[in-house]
C-alpha cells in the first residue's frame, strides 16, 4: 500500500489555488522503530511552505511520532531508532552535523496541554530569546509584543505582562505557548492536538490564530478532531497503523478520499 | 469511492438516521410518479375528476419535500456528515427539488387536462403526448431505480435519454403548429397542449438532474454542464 507514492504534484496547486507553495520538509522512506516495534513504516511525504499540513488517523497510528521527528524529539526516547531520511529545507535534519538546538530553534512545537513556565507572561516569551543571548530591554520588549501580537494575546494580557503564566485560562496559556514559540521566529510550527484540552470558543481562538500563523510559517497539526482538520488544514495526511495511507488536499479528503480505508475513518465507519 | 456501505456506521443511530433519508426519497419518488401517472392519464382520457385529484395530492409531495429537508438539515448540523454521507445528503438535498419540481410539472399537466375536458380533440395529437409523456416516465422511474441501487450506468443511461425525449419534444411541436395552421379553431386546445408537452419535457430534465446527483454520490465527479460522451470516458 504505497499510495502516497503515486500523490499527484499537482496537489499544491490544486488546494490552494497558486503554484507558489515549495517543499519545506521532505519526509523520504522514514521507517521508526522503538525497539523492535515499528511505529512509522516508509513514509513519503512533501510538506508544502507556509500551508497547513493536518495528521489525522487513530490513536497509535504514529501520527504523533512523525511530528516528533520532525524537531528530533525523538532522540530523547532512548530505544528509537530511524532509517530515511528528513529534510528541512533541502538539508538533512539528521544529518551528524545537525545541532538539535538550533534545529528546534527552526521547528518549534506546542503540545496538546499548555506548558507555559512558572514565571511571569513577559519572561515565558523572552526565554529563548534570552538563550540566544538577546540583553538589551528595548529589543526584548519589541520582541514580545510582536509574538503576542502574533499570537493574538497582546490585548488580553498588555496590562499584566508581569504576572505569572499559571494565573491564565488554559486556552490563554496555549496562545502563551505559541507566543513563546514564534518568539524565536521559527519556519515550521509543529502543533501537537493544540486545542484538544480547550473548550470550544478557545479552541475557535486557536484555529483562528493557525490560519493567521500560516501567512509566515510552515504548520503540521496532529489532531483528533476531524472537523477541526477539515476546518484549518491545507492538505491532509491520514496514517493507519505507521502508514501513510492517503495525502491529499483537504477538499479533496474530506469530500471524495481516493482510499476506502480513509473513507471509513473520516465517516465513522468500522475499519 | 465505488462502494457506498451506508449501514457500517460505528454510530447505530447515524445508519439509522441515513437509512431513513434513503427510504423517505424513494418514498417521495414513488408518490410522484404516481402523480405524474395519473396526470398523464387525466390528459388522455380527459377525465376532470382525475386531474382534480392529481391537482389536490400535489401537497403531499410539497410536504414530504419540508420533512426530508429538515431531517437533511438536523444531520448536517449534529454529525457534521464528510466524503459519501455528505455526498449522499447533498444529493438528496437536490434530488428531493427536483422531485417536488416533477410533482408541481404533473399538476400544471392535470391543469391542462381539465382545461381540455369535454372538447373534441384530434386522437393523432394524443398518441405523440401520450408517447412523449410514456417516455418521460420511463426516465423518471429509471433515474429513481438509479438513486435507489447507486447504479451510475443506469444513471448515465438515462441521462442520454434526454436527447431523444428532446427531439421528440422538437417534432411534437412542429406537429402542433401544422395542426393549428390547417384549423385555426383548434388553437386554444393546442395551446393547452403545448403547455402540457412543455411540462413533460421539463419532467424529462429534471429526471436528467437527478441522474447527475446520483454519478456525484456514487463517484464524487460533478457532471453538470457536460456532454455525455465526457461523462462515459471513465
Amino acid at each position: 500500500m504505497n499510495t502516497a507514492q503515486k500523490i499527484n504534484p499537482d496537489i499544491f496547486k490544486q488546494a490552494t489555488g497558486n503554484d507558489d507553495a515549495d517543499t519545506c520538509l521532505e519526509v523520504l522512506d522514514l521507517n521508526l522503530y522503538y525497539g523492535k516495534a515499528q511505529a512509522l513504516d516508509g513514509i513519503r511525504l512533501s510538506i508544502p511552505r507556509k500551508r497547513v499540513t493536518a495528521f489525522i488517523g487513530p490513536s497509535g497510528c504514529g501520527k504523533s511520532t512523525l511530528l516528533r521527528c520532525f524537531n528530533r524529539m525523538n532522540d530523547l526516547v532512548d530505544s528509537v531508532r530511524i532509517t530515511g531520511t528528513i529534510e528541512l529545507d533541502k538539508q538533512d535534519i539528521y544529518a551528524p552535523s545537525v545541532q538539535v538546538a538550533q534545529l528546534r530553534q527552526r521547528v518549534g512545537m506546542v503540545f496538546q496541554k499548555p506548558n507555559p513556565f512558572p514565571k511571569s507572561i513577559y519572561e515565558n516569551v523572552a526565554y529563548g530569546l534570552r538563550l540566544q543571548g538577546v540583553k538589551s530591554r528595548r529589543n526584548l520588549d519589541e520582541i514580545v509584543e510582536k509574538a503576542l501580537r502574533g499570537a493574538a494575546l497582546w490585548d488580553e494580557v498588555k496590562d499584566r505582562l508581569h504576572e505569572n503564566a499559571l494565573g491564565m485560562s488554559g486556552g490563554q496559556q496555549q496562545r502563551l505557548v505559541i507566543a513563546r514559540a514564534i518568539a524565536v521566529e521559527p519556519e515550521v510550527l509543529l502543533l501537537d492536538e493544540p486545542a484538544s484540552a480547550l473548550d470550544p470558543i478557545s479552541t475557535l481562538k486557536i484555529e483562528e490564530l493557525i490560519d493567521e500563523l500560516k501567512e509566515k510559517y510552515t504548520i503540521v497539526i496532529v489532531t483528533h478532531n476531524m472537523q477541526q482538520a477539515a476546518r484549518v488544514s491545507d492538505f491532509t495526511a491520514f496514517m493507519y497503523m505507521g502508514k501513510m495511507i492517503e495525502h491529499d488536499a483537504t477538499n479533496k479528503i474530506f469530500t471524495n478520499p481516493s482510499e476506502k480505508m480513509t473513507e471509513d475513518y473520516i465517516t465513522g465507519r468500522y475499519g | 469511492m465505488e462502494n457506498l456501505n451506508i449501514g457500517q456506521h460505528i454510530s447505530r443511530r447515524y445508519n439509522e438516521e441515513l437509512e431513513d433519508i434513503r427510504n423517505r426519497v424513494l418514498a417521495m419518488g414513488g408518490l410522484v410518479e404516481q402523480q405524474l401517472q395519473d396526470a398523464m392519464r387525466a390528459l388522455e382520457d380527459r377525465d376532470g375528476g382525475l386531474a382534480a385529484q392529481v391537482m389536490e395530492n400535489d401537497y403531499q409531495v410539497n410536504a414530504m419535500e419540508v420533512a426530508i429537508d429538515e431531517e437533511c438539515n438536523t444531520i448536517l448540523a449534529r454529525r457534521q456528515p464528510a466524503a459519501s454521507d455528505l455526498r449522499l445528503i447533498v444529493a438528496v438535498i437536490k434530488t428531493i427539488t427536483d422531485l417536488e419540481r416533477i410533482g408541481d410539472e404533473a399538476e400544471r399537466i392535470a391543469r391542462m387536462a381539465s382545461r381540455m375536458v369535454g372538447e373534441e380533440q384530434s386522437a393523432r395529437l394524443f398518441t405523440q403526448i401520450r408517447n412523449l409523456g410514456h417516455h418521460v416516465r420511463g426516465m423518471v422511474h429509471g433515474a429513481l431505480d438509479a438513486f435507489a441501487h447507486l447504479d451510475t450506468e443506469k444513471a448515465v443511461e438515462i441521462w442520454s435519454e434526454d436527447r431523444r425525449v428532446d427531439s421528440e419534444y422538437d417534432s411534437l411541436m412542429r406537429e402542433l403548429m401544422t395542426y393549428m395552421m390547417e384549423d385555426p379553431r383548434s388553437i386554444p386546445n393546442i395551446l393547452q397542449a403545448m403547455f402540457a408537452a412543455r411540462a413533460i419535457e421539463r419532467i424529462g430534465d429534471r429526471a436528467t438532474n437527478i441522474c447527475e446527483y446520483v454519478i456525484y454520490l456514487v463517484k464524487g465527479k460533478d457532471v453538470r454542464h457536460t456532454r455525455v460522451d465526457q461523462q462515459t470516458e471513465d
